[in-house]
């Protein structure tokens, strides 16, 4: 590549040839005058001596030239000629890449989306999330001290998830959305859209600040673009709000997956929830995220040095609550918690993408080398007549090239479309979560550049074949001699191929066969025939006295309705979208409450008597609870069994045993039930307990399960019924358990549909691998199959011969992959719930599926091998 | 002369010329081509011009380099110089020249041995 320098030196070599040929003619001026020429004769003399100068510069000028650009456009007409000559081999290559570079392209759109790109603020790359690493969310306090204590950011702002009933004088609705400190917007750097956001000059200590926020979306569809709504009063949880403002469309927040309505000030988080003091308790983690920009010249290293000796010294101050806490510093966007699964996830699909063009590479590979060979002879003219080798192979990478251009092209385009739907799903209605993948430049530069290095990829392949050929050989025996039997690149490659594509069917069937397992796996609850209302009662105005009446009213009421079952109340039903409660427990003996010194963090349930009924969770020994277990009763609870084993000592003799919680408050083990699921289906069997709802504190938010022997979706209307005669204005949200878990499945089922396509993908591509090879090799030899018919070959003799070979190729690489995928599963268990290799059903299934796409792909191939006439084939030459 | 001046010299005369010459010492381009034509007693007549889109190619194929100077004649000269590469390529140029001059010489005069 002179030519790249050489632009730059064009100019000093135009002017150091243009003096010299000066220099040259006046030399040679001098020498004819001193042979006694007079100056105009030397002139002329000396000017016909030389000839004509700019026709010299011309000459000399275009010896420096890009002398390719010519002959390139005359390459990629050729090329382009040739590919109209065979528009199946182009149509099946540019197809090939298209699924290749789409699948590509689409998973880094994903990975570009959710771990490349910064969150859309302005100077993103010095805005740091603080990750607290024992406890996965911080309280409002510890933000405080934080914030206040640190010495390396110039301020920390804190975000917390929250869902109010927002109404706007029609329509009540419960939405969801972030409490945010006043300093959020400033500590990003937003500017509103509309009106303005909150600062913290907005707050005068709690619930000072009755203000909200409206995201764009948000004002968009429900406001209806009206500029108006500045300035007016809205009802949030029943209090009068004012609207500040518009957030801009582009800022999507930042705390990625969530899509959020609103913004509220976090210091009037008690007056929305009427809990007193609630977002001042330090063991009140509902801190979700923090944010700042680390002060100028402050290294990651230092900052989180810093925050960990405020967390030491909070630790100090606070033995009761704050555990010893480190804290590190991410990318804001993917909170942590999430974080690592998805990146995960997300590498691991990369890595299968990555295999899939592999696997597309080595196919077209395949393909450009049959076709190099089918072309020997006009190869050898071409170098017989004098074409270098350098030129040949010019021209078969430029056709690669141009093939790999228009499948790059074509994928980019389909993965656009995929990216953008994708960014516009929302997989819940009522949760506004999505996944923002919008693809930009990076997403496009990466299609550019995979397409042209896997054009070069299996441009490259024959190569060799060109070099070694042998022009005089090939024009004398003709390409059909190189027939051979010995293993060619062709079959390492197509071995290659089918391998990398029995890895992906592998590995795409254990996902699915996994997620049909979890699907029927065992929660500890049947969520069958049951019905869930969600209800707010402290949002609906109850005061906390007026609350355990209410419930029992609103049980007793469910339980007069015909068909009912049993009705259960419970403060968040297990792998519900609403999360858990999680409490330290602490061994009898214990008297050091600080959470350092907790047995475990346990889940809790706060339920009702007849819950364990309606949920269909089995209890295993001792008893249930009674209304009688209230707070003048003595503290009791129902545990799994793996709290009896890890904590109480042994299954057998857990009732009766005693534990307490961090309070201080000494509970008696009355019960036991089966373990169950209680966050993910694929978390480890963890520990919970169970109180009743009667010995807590009223709850707000609340659970009702009800089951039926009938259809429960029957029910809605008798259960709307029923509890609208207590409270017309109570919100009800109702839907079937089994649609609740849709959103604990979500992560689960998006992971194998993932996996599910890429195996898809991978399938097609070896019938397409398979079907090339076969093909080739049927056309190759069709002269050949053609006597051994007219000398009396059976059909299977045929068969044999045609496609022999391809099966044996077809067997050895799905065995590869197999065993590859098989390995190469261990990954997936990681991320896929139950997914295990070393299972005889997913085994069987990826012999059958390769078994399958070998009779697919050879199908047509060995039709025209059978249909072969020996009359016709002989005749033609 | 006008006669044996107008046929052209075959490809790649020229260079190899250039680069005998180049390889008994370093010229610029005049000196060059008074070389040429002294060593051939004036039976080559280069065009003058002719000798520069040559250097360019072997500049190029940096069988040669360039530098700008003073001659000894007290005159600004760009003299070139003949390269390691710039050797090799001429050792090679000439044997293949010898055999197919010998080769045209064969045929020309059939019968006759070429004088060794």
């Amino acid at each position: 590549m002179v030519w790249i320098p050489s632009i730059f030196r064009r100019g000093k070599l135009d002017s150091d040839l243009s003096e010299e040929m000066r220099l040259h003619i006046e030399e040679r001026m001098e020498q004819l005058m001193s042979e006694g020429l007079s100056p105009q004769q030397a002139t002329r003399r000396a000017r016909i001596a030389f000839g004509n100068p700019s026709l010299v510069a011309e000459r000399s000028r275009e010896v420096w030239q890009w002398p390719t650009l010519e002959s390139i456009l005359a390459d990629v007409r050729f090329a382009l000629r040739q590919l109209r000559k065979s528009p199946g081999f182009t149509v099946a290559a540019v197809f090939t890449l298209m699924l290749a570079i789409g699948a590509n392209a689409v998973v880094f759109g994903v990975l570009n989306a959710l771990i490349l790109r910064p969150v859309n603020v302005p100077d993103a790359q010095s805005l740091y999330a603080i990750n607290p690493t024992n406890d996965m969310w911080a309280s409002y306090p510890e933000y405080l001290d934080l914030r206040a204590r640190n010495h390396t950011f110039s301020d920390i702002a804190a975000l917390a998830l929250s869902q109010v009933a927002l109404d706007t004088g029609k329509d009540p609705s419960r939405i969801w959305g972030f409490e945010a400190t006043g300093n959020y917007f400033d500590v990003l750097g937003v500017h509103p859209f509309l009106g303005r956001l909150f600062h913290p000059s907005d707050e005068r200590g709690m619930n000072s600040a009755p203000y909200i926020v409206l995201t764009y979306p948000y004002w968009h569809s429900h406001f209806h673009d009206d500029r108006g709504v500045v300035g007016r009063v809205v009802r949030v949880n029943r209090h009068p709000f004012t609207i500040l403002g518009v957030t801009p469309p582009d800022f999507r927040g930042t705390f990625i997956f969530f899509a959020p309505n609103f913004y509220l000030p976090m210091v009037n988080h008690d007056q929305m929830y009427l809990d007193e003091g609630n977002l001042n308790d330090r063991e009140r983690r509902g801190v979700i995220q923090l944010l700042g920009h680390l002060r100028p010249g402050v290294a990651k290293a230092q900052a989180v040095a810093d925050l960990n000796t405020v967390g030491t010294a909070l630790a100090k101050t606070y033995p009761n609550t704050d555990g010893q806490e480190q804290f590190d510093l991410g990318r804001p966007s993917l909170p942590e918690v999430l974080g690592r699964p998805v990146r995960a996830f997300v590498a691991a699909l990369m890595l299968l993408a990555g295999l899939i063009l592999l696997a597309a590479c080595a196919n077209l590979g395949s393909l450009f080398a049959a076709r190099a060979s089918d072309r020997s002879r006009e190869v050898a003219l071409r170098l017989a007549l004098g074409s270098s080798r350098t030129r040949i192979l010019r021209q078969l990478l430029t056709e690669a090239l141009l093939i790999s251009l228009a499948g790059g092209a074509a994928g980019l385009a389909a993965s656009i479309a995929v990216l953008r739907r994708l960014d516009t799903w929302q997989p819940f209605s009522g949760v506004p979560i999505h996944v923002p993948v919008q693809p930009d430049a990076n997403v496009y530069l990466v299609a550019l550049l995979l397409a042209v290095v896997s054009g070069l990829l299996f441009g490259i392949v024959p190569v060799r074949q060109v070099l070694r050929a042998n022009p005089y050989e090939i024009v004398k025996a003709g390409s059909g001699a190189r027939m051979g039997r010995s293993i060619t690149a062709r079959d390492i490659l197509l071995v290659t191929q089918i391998a990398i594509c029995g890895v992906l069917v592998t590995a795409s069937l254990v996902a699915i066969r996994g997620l049909a397992r979890s699907l029927h796996g065992n929660f500890g609850f049947d969520p069958n025939q049951v019905l869930l209302v969600e209800t707010d009662l402290k949002i609906t105005g109850y005061s906390p006295a007026s609350i355990p009446p209410t419930q029992r009213r609103m049980i007793d009421a469910l339980q007069a309705v015909p068909g009912v079952e049993h009705v259960g109340l419970v403060s968040f039903p297990p792998l519900g979208r609403g999360g858990s409660w999680k409490a330290n427990v602490f061994r009898d003996e214990s008297r050091d409450m600080r959470p350092s010194n907790a047995a475990a963090n346990s889940f809790k349930y706060a339920i009702s008597p007849d819950y364990l009924r309606a949920a269909g969770t089995a209890l295993l020994d001792g008893r249930g609870f009674t209304w009688n277990d209230d707070k003048a009763a003595p503290s009791v609870a129902l545990v799994n069994r793996q709290f009896a084993v890890s904590i109480l000592g042994s299954p057998a003799s857990a009732v009766g045993k005693y534990f307490r919680e961090a309070d201080g408050t000494r509970i008696e083990v009355v019960g036991m039930v089966q373990d169950g699921k209680y966050l993910s289906v694929a978390e480890a069997q963890q520990p919970a307990f169970f109180v009743p709802v009667t010995q807590q504190d009223p709850l707000g938010e609340q659970w009702m399960l009800v089951r039926s022997a009938r259809d429960p979706g029957q029910l809605t209307k008798s259960v709307r019924a029923a509890l609208r005669a207590i409270d017309a204005g109570m919100p009800l949200d109702m839907l079937m358990w089994t649609r609740e878990l849709d959103f604990s499945m979500f992560p689960a089922r998006m992971a194998s549909l993932s996996l599910g396509v890429l195996g898809a993908l991978g399938a097609l591509l070896s019938i397409t691998g398979i079907f090339g090879m076969a093909a080739y090799s049927v056309s190759k030899r069709l002269k050949e199959l053609g006597i051994r018919v007219a000398l009396g070959a059976q059909r299977k003799e045929v068969l044999q011969a045609a496609l022999g070979r391809a099966v044996k190729l077809l067997a050895i690489g799905s065995a590869a992959g197999l065993l590859l995928g098989i390995l190469a599963s261990r990954v997936l268990a990681f991320v896929v719930y139950q997914a295990t290799p070393r299972d005889p059903i997913v085994l069987a299934g990826v012999v059958l599926a390769m078994v399958l796409l070998g009779l697919v792909a050879t199908w047509i191939p060995a039709r025209r091998a059978l249909s072969v006439d020996p009359l016709i084939l002989l005749r033609e030459d | 002369m006008t006669e044996s001046t107008s046929r052209d010299l075959f490809p790649g005369a020229l260079e190899m010329m250039i680069l005998e010459s180049l390889r008994r010492q370093p010229a610029h381009g005049y000196a060059l081509v008074q070389h040429i034509q002294q060593r051939s007693n004036n039976l080559l007549q280069v065009e003058e011009g002719s000798l520069y889109p040559a250097l360019q190619r072997l500049l190029k194929a940096k069988l040669v380099k360039a530098e700008w100077g003073v001659s000894s004649t007290n005159r600004r000269v760009r003299t070139y110089q003949i390269t390691a590469s710039g050797l090799r390529h001429l050792e090679q140029q000439i044997s293949s020249f010898e055999r197919m001059f010998e080769g045209i010489a064969l045929v020309l005069n059939p019968g006759k041995s070429p004088a060794s």
